[in-house]
């Protein structure tokens, strides 16, 4: 889709790398845990010692199988690592241990949904490698420290073919790419502890043109709206630039958060070559028949068949539906809830409503979630049984958010139970109505109104416990004997 | 003592005897290093008080009675290119001059189960790159033979020092002839393994697919034992075979009829010396008088060997030896004050010539643009030649060549012509190539320096490798000649 | 097939090496004799041959996913040229 207004069509692709939840690193026994002190997950293998040899770690390669089916790739019956040679200090080898030819996954694609509509992206390829440690600058800018903790950690990087037109078809297909790596539990997929990262390629070209532009490629973008803002920032800056008739340089940019633009990092002296060649040190790995199939077992049902059932089996709206499955544990959460209650709706709407808005509120993520199904099956099952009113019922949701408990607990210390008995509330309700001549004359002066303010009322001295139906009831009945 | 005049079992049958201590044979062959290792230059690093202290817990296990290992006792020494935790390792480069592993290698470990002793690291050519050991940064080693003479090499430090009788036995590694080529120059037996037989774990990485660690020893028999030692699978190698290794002393049968010699005329031909072709026929007709069929064939294309390996060999190592940035470990440039003058100067000072020249080499035949011509191609010749050995063994059971075209030649002769240089492991390049077992015995002098004989086996059949080279040396008497010192 | 200065430059900064006027003459000298010779491969036809990447015929060499002791971290720091708090230092990687 050409850039609203704009004579240029805007082609971007994406590399994505997503960190796999192995327990242990790809080539060594080191531990994956995040948040060790510096240097303290590292061995003279990850350290790339002299004579240290790599040894593949299994699980990894049965993620990264796991992830390209997900991903609708055709999997390589015989694949093999390469070097990838370039020297920097968080690289401890001088090479990366990577894949060149024959990646574990090619020919892929996903489908993403954009203004209703649904588009198929291609992936090109998925290949496994090693992650390089991390650098931390020191003060006064002299130094820069090398913690090699995350080095050695399994990645698989996902490329996906030139198909993204627009900034939000980006943010689309990302948002996309973490649910199916969230569904199929081979990463954690949090972008702000860097499990998974994106890098972007984009160019622009007169719409109509078959040609591909020159690109620039965007770097440091730690969010899924930061890549958007990015690639917006790009675009424009891109059609500005071919306006005045002026070329596009190809080079690496760095997003800029604070300032709100890409900005050329400087440009390498010549261009990198990084000399790949097979890794001599592992063996060819063959994932046969028998291997694939085990390993496609273990897939669960993905985003795009949940979003099917939810509509057909549960009546979910379309928007809902895709709202819920983009994250797994929404959608587990949701799925949970029907355990407790045959509402899908009532839970749905909670979601929806209650739960996405708490977390906006919050700038939290659905991983930050405190409240089972479980949970928000039985608050439901509650209202319907009149134990507590809706509205008390945003008063349990919210505390359920906030502290994890269950909602028969809250609602017994809180005493939050529904006043249900007509004797008690309608001790209540005389006492309303002796306090309130004027209002009571009003009503029965044929202002209807009036019955509002008193039922009210009577709320606020049950501090809203009383079963308002009930209320409304004894109010008629009062008002209407005298 | 001079080790050269002990058998292992005379030698168990003494400490048992308590006619001998292992602490009186570690004393002994720090004694014979003072004395002789000025001259020779074998030792990089002496680790003394370690060692004097293993022969004391050994010494003490063999008055309890204690279980006693296939090596027990023997004072040996390690290529400085096998890591060994808490003892300097420096690939005789300026690089790891003050490198000190955290770690031991595989056959480290298994040489320590079976209580052999390490006296120290031995010197070598810069991280294995080099035929003469000359290529040291510390100081050249000398041959035993003649001290005007290199001592082969890379490995010329162990082996100059079995030679000279200084340890019992030590480790090399072959990469292209490591092992063999300084074993033929210095009068004593060397064996590379199979690829895979033995683990790459804890050797410091020249040519990763070539690369194998295997004996020096003085006769046949001890290569057999130590190969018993430190062969099998090693979970910490991906590389390394899985396969069950056979008890290596039942190849110690002298018995050799009807086995099938296959002699390659292109080892036999121009460029090797009149002198070493006779030694090896002379050997041929001690195999024929021992029932062995010996018959002259062709491998076409041992004449591309040394260009394979070259292109290959230093296409691996530019990428092994990129880790040596200066950053985690080894010699750093402190006055660098930004990165890449941290990485230029550490690596320029650090390496030596001979190092820089295969990195580049390496480098460009990886580059953008050669690959294809380069490096893949040579990946596509080194199938050709092995093929055309699996070919070979369909025919025979073993071929038989010289180790090398020459004897030893001259130190400074050759250390500024690099082809030159490449040219003298014409015959034990093409074992490498095609990850095949190869062993150089003694088989005479020639102007007062030894002349080996290689023999060379199908994959993982060292068995008959060592029953060739055993029937040959009990029948001769080359092996019984030693330097005088 | 020879190699000249600006070659052996750009290949010596590939490898980070920094090379005196006279190594960079030698190298050059040196390299292209080396590569005049190993021309000889074209000699042979490798139409259709696999190349041989590996010596070894192991294939699926893998290792299960269990977590086994890092190095204590004194060890991990007892060769670094320079260090920082638990961390390696080197200059800046900023520009």
């Amino acid at each position: 889709m050409p850039v609203t207004g704009s004579k240029y069509e805007t082609v971007i692709g994406l590399e994505v790398h997503v960190e796999l939840l192995t327990r242990s690193k790809i080539f060594c026994g080191c531990s994956t845990e995040f948040g060790a002190p510096p240097n303290a997950n590292t061995c003279p293998i990850c350290l790339g010692h002299p004579g240290t040899l790599p040894v593949l770690n299994k699980r990894a390669v049965e993620f990264a199988v796991k992830a390209a089916m997900a991903l609708n790739c055709t999997i390589a019956e015989e694949t093999q690592f390469a070097r990838k040679n370039y020297f920097y200090p968080d690289l401890a080898k001088a090479y990366q241990i990577s894949q060149s030819d024959r990646p574990i996954g090619e020919n892929g694609w996903i489908d993403i949904e954009v203004n209703g509509q649904t588009k198929r992206i291609g992936i090109m390829r998925l290949h496994l490698e090693e992650d390089a440690g991390k650098l931390v600058h020191g003060e006064g800018g002299f130094h820069s420290l090398v913690d090699f903790n995350r080095a050695g950690t399994p990645l698989i990087e996902i490329v996906s073919e030139p198909d993204i037109r627009s900034p939000e078809e980006a943010e689309a297909y990302l948002k996309k790419l973490r649910a199916i790596m969230s569904y199929c539990e081979v990463s954690d997929v949090k972008m702000e502890q860097g499990s998974l990262r994106c890098d972007a390629n984009i160019s622009l070209r007169p719409v109509g043109e078959t040609k591909l532009g020159t690109k620039t490629e965007l770097k440091n973008m730690n969010s899924f709206a930061n890549v958007r803002k990015a690639l917006e920032y790009e675009q424009s800056r891109q059609a500005a630039l071919l306006d005045k008739g002026e070329p596009i340089i190809q080079e690496t940019r760095r997003w800029d958060e604070a300032a709100g633009k890409t900005i050329a990092m400087r440009s390498k002296e010549e261009a990198e070559d990084y000399r790949y060649f097979p890794d001599p040190d592992l063996v060819t790995i063959h994932i046969d028949k028998a291997w694939q199939d085990q390993i496609r077992q273990t897939i669960p049902e993905l985003p795009d068949e949940r979003k099917a059932r939810y509509t057909s089996e549960y009546g979910l709206s379309e928007y809902d539906a895709e709202v819920i499955t983009s994250s797994k544990k929404l959608a587990d959460l949701f799925e949970d809830s029907l355990k407790y209650t045959s509402d899908a709706k009532a839970a749905a709407n909670w979601i929806m409503g209650e739960l996405l808005g708490y977390l906006n509120a919050n700038q939290l993520e659905p991983d930050d979630i405190k409240i089972s199904g479980k949970h928000l099956g039985e608050m439901i099952r509650l209202i319907d049984d009149g134990t507590i009113s809706s509205k008390i019922a945003k008063q349990v949701f919210r505390d359920m958010m906030e502290s994890g408990k269950d909602p028969d607990t809250i609602v017994k210390e809180k005493g939050l139970v529904q006043i249900s008995d007509e004797s008690a509330i309608l001790e209540v309700v005389d006492k309303v109505i002796a306090n309130n001549p004027q209002v009571v004359a009003d009503y029965k002066g044929g202002k209807e109104k009036a019955l509002g303010f008193l039922v009210g009322q009577v709320m606020k001295e049950t501090k809203g416990k009383a079963n308002p139906g009930i209320v409304n009831k004894l109010f008629k009945q009062r008002l209407n004997e005298e | 003592m001079n080790f050269f005049e002990w058998r292992l079992e005379d030698l168990h049958k003494e400490l048992s005897e308590r006619k001998l201590s292992v602490t009186e044979l570690v004393k002994a062959s720090l004694a014979r290093i003072a004395n002789t290792d000025e001259q020779i230059g074998a030792f990089l690093t002496l680790a003394e008080d370690e060692a004097l202290k293993h022969a004391q817990t050994l010494d003490e296990r063999l008055m309890n009675g204690g279980k006693r290992g296939l090596l027990f006792g023997l004072p040996i020494g390690l290529k400085d290119n096998i890591v060994t935790e808490g003892l300097l390792t420096t690939c005789a480069s300026r690089m790891l001059e003050n490198f000190v592993p955290v770690y031991d290698a595989t056959v480290v470990q298994k040489l320590k189960q079976q209580d052999a002793v390490t006296i120290g690291k031995t010197n070598m050519d810069e991280f294995a790159m080099g035929s003469s050991s000359e290529t040291s940064a510390f100081r050249p080693v000398r041959n035993p033979w003649n001290r005007d003479y290199v001592p082969g090499g890379s490995s010329g430090g162990s082996a100059a020092s079995v030679a000279a009788g200084q340890v019992y036995f030590a480790l090399g590694s072959d990469t292209g002839g490591s092992i063999r080529q300084p074993a033929s120059y210095c009068g004593i037996v060397g064996l590379k393994p199979t690829y895979g037989l033995v683990s790459r774990h804890g050797l410091v990485a020249y040519a990763s697919s070539f690369d194998q660690i295997g004996p020096l020893t003085k006769n046949v028999e001890d290569a057999a034992y130590v190969l018993q030692a430190i062969a099998g699978h090693d979970p910490m190698d991906s590389t390394s075979a899985r396969i069950d290794i056979p008890d290596y002393s039942k190849a110690l049968t002298g018995e050799v009829r009807g086995l099938k010699i296959g002699v390659p005329e292109q080892y036999m031909g121009e460029g090797v010396d009149s002198r070493v072709r006779e030694k090896i026929q002379e050997a041929l007709k001690v195999f024929e008088q021992l029932g062995a069929h010996v018959e002259e064939m062709s491998l076409a294309h041992t004449e591309y060997a040394v260009a394979t390996y070259y292109l290959l060999s230093c296409s691996e190592a530019s990428s092994n030896l990129a880790r040596f940035d200066g950053v985690r470990y080894g010699v750093r440039a402190d006055d660098a004050d930004n990165l890449i003058d941290l990485y230029l100067e550490s690596r320029s000072r650090g390496f030596g010539d001979e190092v820089k020249r295969r990195i580049m080499l390496g480098t460009y035949s990886l580059s953008s643009g050669y690959y294809d011509a380069y490096y893949a191609k040579a990946q596509k010749v080194r199938t050709l030649i092995r093929r055309e050995f699996e070919e070979a063994f369909s025919r025979y059971d073993v071929l038989v060549t010289p180790t090398t075209p020459t004897p030893a030649f001259p130190i400074g002769s050759k250390i500024n012509d690099p082809l030159t240089m490449y040219m003298n492991d014409i015959c034990t390049i093409p074992a490498n190539l095609a990850g095949i077992p190869a062993i150089s015995v003694p088989c005479g002098l020639v102007d007062g320096l030894p002349v080996g004989l290689q023999i060379i086996g199908k994959a993982f059949d060292e068995m008959t490798v060592l029953r060739a080279a055993h029937a040959f040396e009990q029948n001769t008497d080359h092996h019984k000649l030693h330097p005088e010192l | 097939m020879s190699i000249s200065i600006e070659e052996v430059e750009h290949v010596a900064q590939l490898a980070r090496l920094k090379l005196s006027d006279e190594e960079k003459q030698m190298f050059a000298e040196q390299l292209s004799k080396i590569l005049q010779y190993v021309n000889k491969l074209n000699e042979l036809d490798t139409e259709g041959v696999e190349p041989m990447s590996r010596a070894s015929h192991m294939e699926n060499v893998l290792r299960e996913d269990e977590v086994k002791p890092s190095l204590a971290r004194e060890l991990v720091m007892k060769n670094a040229p320079d260090e920082q708090d638990g961390f390696f230092r080197v200059p800046s990687v900023l520009d």
